[in-house]
């Protein structure tokens, strides 16, 4: 039994799944900011945003230069090469 | 992340069955019979629980190439955030309602059934009716259960009498009632659990925004809140809305000052607490919790009652290829909120998707932000980034943080906007 299934397995495995290459972080991102404009909506979209422009915004709230609410708290969680690595990948969604 | 119980034979319809024929069909194939390698053999993923953490696993691993079938009781989610604004009478409780329709246009096996066994070493799930999945993972949602044995005369049948209202749904509306018909001139109580419970900021909007109907609609009422504990979350932005918004209608009664409640008698809406009793026109009770039933039933839940988890892959630590999100689980740092669940659930769902693949997850960092309401125009927040360290999800140093004490009315404001705006994404998000 035991080799069948195991061929089996990694037959569907390599066929199957792809690799989710968010970089660690960036997938939380979606929870508040919408792919697309909304109606009414006051948060900005920052999926398909030039990366330098991502990483401005974070290096000035990571400062305190930029006023903000939960962006202050959250861009102090991550070093300037973590948020690279996120607007990079954020730049790529669409 | 709702109950599990109930389970109603209306829901047999043809496409239920058919997808558990086919699943069944599917996984013991792909297990037991030598074939070639074709399109159809795609690893097989079962997620129960259809809430925040659940419905989100489970679109994300569709869309990471594996085969998924979500099994959720209910045809309709109620979601609990924002639920206290029903409560107070600010919002419709239709606007809480989200079906599965936005779930199955991704392709994805929706099954509206109860879920009785989970066998961790067949990888089989146990349904309502009989019927087995197998998968190659599972991953479970279970939310909470409310401990109907903690509080000395609190059981299923109280909560109709003093209402939890800590699970949105029937018990919302039982709650926004009895406030609507209580006479001007009624004390309204509500009691505060310890830590862990979901949704630690939760009990304090509710306090807020009863406050506010109190003041608007019945400003001869008060609210009085017994807490079993002395601190909380967002604890002074909270005492600061309340002095200057409700200074006449909200007392905060902790743990110190005699408010952990014992034990409650509904026939008199009466809650008793070690110095004394306290009846009530209204009662809230919110009772302490546990993890979902289908945690204990899977073995996965601890003496704690919540399920311990790898911080890196979510895989349960008591049971093999069975990883749980959301509200159930010990997340150290991380509370418990439909954020966390969320993204718990994408970052599970990417371990999950390389676990299959055979390879090794990465470390993963993961944010939390939460929104409460002092008022309808009155938000404040909080936010943390957590990442794996000594087996948990710990707090990143220097990261995290509350909403400024000192902050103007027009960024109060402006957090009532964007918390409205988070639960129009997140929504959008998980059910579509």
């Amino acid at each position: 039994m035991r080799p069948v299934w195991l061929l089996c397995a990694i037959a569907a495995m390599s066929v199957a799944v792809k690799a989710q290459s968010a970089p660690p972080g960036a997938s939380s991102c979606s929870g508040c900011h919408a792919p697309h404009p909304g109606q009414g909506a006051v948060m900005p979209p920052i999926a398909g945003r030039p990366a330098p422009e991502i990483t401005e915004a974070m290096a000035a709230f990571r400062a305190g230069e930029r006023p903000g609410t939960v962006m202050t708290p959250i861009a102090r969680g991550f070093s300037p090469e973590e948020t690279l690595a996120i607007a990079e990948w954020l730049e790529r969604q669409r | 992340m709702r109950g599990f119980r109930a389970c109603s034979s209306r829901n047999d319809s043809h496409p239920r069955r058919r997808t558990v024929l086919a699943g069944l069909a599917g996984s013991t194939l792909a297990a037991a019979i030598p074939r070639p390698a074709i399109a159809q053999a795609r690893p097989k993923v079962v997620v129960i629980g259809g809430g925040f953490g659940g419905a989100t696993a489970a679109r994300e691993l569709k869309r990471a190439g594996a085969d998924v079938i979500l099994v959720e009781a209910n045809p309709v989610y109620a979601a609990c955030p924002f639920s206290n604004e029903v409560i107070a009478g600010l919002r419709p409780m239709t606007a809480q309602h989200f079906g599965y329709d936005g779930v199955r246009a991704e392709g994805i096996d929706v099954v509206h059934a109860s879920a009785t066994g989970v066998d961790a070493t067949a990888r089989r799930v146990t349904l309502g009716d009989g019927a087995r999945l197998t998968y190659d993972r599972l991953v479970l949602a279970p939310g909470i259960d409310l401990r109907f044995d903690a509080l000395r005369g609190y059981g299923e049948d109280a909560a109709e009498a003093m209402p939890h209202a800590w699970k949105a749904g029937p018990q919302t509306l039982l709650l926004q009632r009895q406030l609507d018909a209580m006479e001007d001139g009624g004390t309204v109580v509500m009691s505060v659990p310890a830590n862990p419970y979901r949704c630690p900021p939760g009990p304090y909007e509710r306090a807020s925004l009863i406050a506010h109907y109190l003041k608007t609609r019945k400003p001869r009422s008060k609210l009085i809140v017994l807490d079993a504990k002395d601190t909380f979350s967002k604890q002074r932005l909270f005492e600061q809305g309340w002095k200057a918004l409700y200074p006449d209608h909200l007392e905060w009664v902790p743990l110190a000052a005699g408010g952990q409640v014992t034990g409650v008698e509904p026939s008199t809406r009466t809650f008793v607490t070690d110095f004394g009793r306290q009846s009530a026109s209204v009662a809230n009770v919110i009772p302490p919790q546990r993890a979902g039933s289908i945690a204990q039933i899977a073995g996965v839940a601890d003496r704690s009652g919540w399920c311990p988890v790898d911080p890196v892959t979510f895989e349960s630590r008591l049971r093999p290829n069975i990883h749980l999100v959301g509200d159930a689980i010990i997340a150290g740092g991380m509370p418990k909120s439909a954020f966390s669940a969320n993204a718990q659930a994408k970052v599970c769902a990417a371990a999950v998707a390389e676990l299959l693949a055979g390879r090794d997850p990465t470390a993963p960092k993961l944010i939390n932000t939460c929104y409460s309401l002092v008022a309808p125009d009155y938000g404040i927040s909080i936010a943390g980034v957590y990442r794996p360290q000594s087996g948990v999800l710990a707090d990143v140093e220097g990261a995290g943080g509350v909403s400024p004490l000192d902050a103007p009315p027009e960024t109060r404001k402006l957090e009532a906007a964007y918390a409205a705006d988070w639960f129009r994404t997140i929504t959008s998000e998980v059910f579509g």
